[in-house]
């Protein structure tokens, strides 16, 4: 499915109110225990989280933002997997098979959001992160979070309805709304899209990161590997038979020289015992 | 003199026994009780000392293998072929210790052989996993020769022989590919590690890096075997390995600075904030110092500089790939790492057993070509065992001569 077609979140700063619904929603939906308003930041019981953002020109102009696994239309964890446990499904959302996590913990390293959370106090530990409600999105069903939400601030649909309501929003509102859609095109493009009142980076949407998918980072590399390995290996077989062939030529002159000295040294005695002989 | 022996032998047996007992008494912590019972690892560093020091730095430590058998055998510098068995050696334990490592920070162990099955070719470690294992199996091909030498299986010595080339030249291949992959694994994380470590050219610094590495601890471990098992040192090939060591950190070397001048980012290098210092420590350490005192080709001749410089260089090798993996990250994820205590004993527990490993394997099998010579006529004897072989032979390696 084109990436235009796939399940996607839009959230909208201006809209939320803080109230934490979605939060709750998510931690029943996934059985978590826990209060809800306490969630700070992500963690294994905890696949979102709120957070609040002051308005760089106003510190008193407070602004909350829920922080969630961005379903990137290309993900770092799911390139970097070496057992393939994170797949991009073809619905949009990224999802987890412990069944086949090994627990190398890449994905955590490679994650430009800093998503994936670990189970770090168990002997048969998981990835914890954000399916998007694939099982409820399988079946045609806005996510938990979505559903729970009054305020309009986190929908759900397809990435280009999202993208195309996201864009009708700022050209309503021009002056609510920083003219940019975040997650639109960083990093090759996320399924949770942002809207803001003023540039945020702690969305995490760090302008270095550029819109070069990060996969291409490490990709650029490794498509060279055949190359490289067949280079390394025929250099070797060259150079091992020119330096077998450099020694076997030395050794060969070596072994000519010291018989053509003989000879001559042999020669040299033969032609003295001549003259001996005639002398 | 047995009591002179005695004495360091009961200290370094102490010291073996209680890192040994400390570390399984970990390990079972480790097991029982998951990752977080054990080590500081934490959501925002997710890969510590495990990998930054047992992976990053056993492997590269581990280049000496590839280094000096190409040498030997594809370039047919024959009188480095006393040297290429220990380096051989040195490599294939060190490949086990990564993978004995690895059990330890995976957080489903069980599932180690998955990249054998579930391929996924666009990740890094997918590839390094490969090569690994099969740069593994070759050094256990290339170490069974002094196996069947040792038991006398001609005939599998014969054919061992035969796959001596190719074997080699397979595990240069495999060594280029990974020692670079291990640069590449930070490729995907340009918003994460900081300027003064990421760079495009990771793979190739990686690379050379280890080239550099494996050719210092080739001398770093002649020097503490011949101390260990009294041997004498092969001086004029160490001296000649320490010369080419100068030009491989001498390349090196430019090529750090090349490409930190290239990417704009050699001012940043001398701000003195903790990150620079650190660089500065690095660079320092592991490329200035050991190229300033191997420069002078009397300096290399003599055994105490040529081992000081090989030690630094290894010493500078190992904050570097600590810097990649640990303090590169502090800037952007916020907060420090400092590994636990635990993480650090059950490192030091691995150190430990490589070099009982060694030992033992050095006084059984022909490592080293005079032992290659001597028939197992001693072992055969239980009567009159000398005094040597009432201490279990890892200690021999850990007696101070
Ligand atoms: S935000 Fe992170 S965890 Fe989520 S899909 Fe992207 S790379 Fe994967
Ligand atoms: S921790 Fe599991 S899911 Fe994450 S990269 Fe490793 S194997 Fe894949």
């Amino acid at each position: 499915m084109e990436a235009a077609q796939q399940r996607a979140i839009l959230f909208d700063l201006t809209r939320c109110s803080g109230c934490g619904k979605c939060v709750e929603a998510c931690m029943q939906k996934q059985g978590f225990e826990g209060d809800p308003s306490k969630v700070k930041d992500m963690s294994a019981t905890a696949y979102c989280s709120l957070n609040t953002v002051s308005n760089p020109e106003d510190s008193d102009d407070e602004y909350t933002y829920r922080d969630l696994c961005r379903h990137c239309v290309e993900p770092s964890c799911v390139s970097v997997c070496p057992v393939g446990a994170l797949d991009k499904t073809e619905l949009g959302p990224v999802v987890y098979d412990a069944d086949k996590c090994m627990g190398c913990r890449y994905c955590m390293t490679a994650c430009p959001f800093n998503v994936p959370r670990y189970e770090w106090d168990s002997p048969v530990p998981t990835v914890r992160k954000c399916d998007m409600c694939f099982d409820l999105q399988s079946k045609g069903e806005d996510t938990a979070c979505a559903t729970a939400c009054s305020y309009g601030a986190t929908i759900c649909g397809t990435r280009e309805e999202l993208l195309e309501e996201a864009r009708s929003r700022i050209e309503e509102d021009p002056d609510d709304y920083y003219p940019h859609i975040y997650g639109e095109h960083e990093v090759g493009g996320t399924s949770v899209l942002f809207l803001s009142p003023f540039p945020v980076e702690e969305l995490g949407f760090d302008p270095k990161l550029g819109t070069d998918p990060m996969p291409v980072y490490t990709w650029r590399v490794l498509e060279k590997i055949p190359g490289v390995a067949i280079t390394a290996g025929a250099t070797m077989c060259a150079l091992w038979w020119l330096t077998n062939r450099r020694n076997a030529v030395r050794d060969h002159e070596a072994r000519e020289k010291i018989q053509a000295k003989a000879a001559k040294a042999a020669k040299k005695n033969g032609s003295n015992h001549e003259e001996n002989g005639h002398g | 003199m047995a009591s002179a022996v005695a004495r360091p032998l009961s200290f370094w047996r102490g010291i073996f026994y209680l890192l040994l007992g400390t570390g399984l008494v970990l390990t079972v912590i480790r097991f029982t009780q998951g990752l977080g019972a054990v080590t500081n690892l934490s959501d925002r560093y997710p890969w510590g000392l495990w990998i930054g020091f047992d992976l990053l730095c056993g492997v590269g430590l581990a280049a000496g293998g590839f280094v000096i058998t190409a040498a030997v055998y594809i370039f047919h510098i024959e009188r480095l072929r006393p040297i290429a068995r220990p380096a051989l050696l040195t490599a294939f334990l060190g490949y086990l210790l990564v993978m004995v490592a690895l059990m330890f920070d995976l957080g489903r162990p069980w599932n180690i052989w998955h990249p054998m099955v579930m391929w996924n070719p666009t990740s890094v470690m997918f590839e390094v996993a490969w090569c690994v294992m099969l740069y593994s199996t070759v050094l256990a091909l290339e170490f069974s020769g002094m196996v069947f030498e040792k038991f006398r299986w001609k005939r599998a010595a014969k054919v061992q022989k035969i796959l001596t080339i190719p074997l080699v030249i397979l595990g240069v291949m495999l060594s280029t590919l990974h020692q670079s992959s291990l640069g590449t694994m930070y490729l995907i994380v340009p918003g994460k590690l900081h300027a003064l470590w990421y760079s495009p050219m990771l793979p190739i610094l990686f690379f050379v890096s280890a080239v550099s590495v494996g050719l210092a601890m080739v001398i770093v471990e002649s020097k503490l075997s011949s101390r260990a098992f009294g041997r004498g040192l092969e001086m004029p090939i160490l001296t000649e390995v320490g010369r080419v060591l100068v030009g491989a950190l001498g390349l090196y070397g430019f090529m750090r600075i090349f490409d930190l001048f290239n990417r704009g980012m050699l001012g940043e290098a001398f701000t003195f904030s903790y990150e620079s210092s650190m660089f500065l420590v690095e660079f320092g350490l592991g490329v200035i110092l050991p190229m300033v005192i191997l420069a002078s080709s009397r300096r290399r001749a003599s055994e105490k500089w040529l081992y000081a410089g090989s030690l630094f260089a290894v010493m500078g090798f190992v904050v570097n790939r600590m810097n990649v993996s640990m303090t590169g990250f502090e800037g952007a994820q916020g907060g420090h790492y400092i590994p636990s205590w635990a993480e650090v004993m059950i490192t030091l527990m691995l150190v430990a057993v490589g070099f009982a490993a060694f030992s033992w394997i050095v006084n059984n099998f022909p490592v080293y070509p005079e032992e290659a010579k001597e028939p197992e006529v001693a072992t055969r004897e239980p009567a009159g065992v000398p005094e040597a072989e009432t201490t279990a032979p890892w200690e021999r390696v850990l007696i101070e001569r």
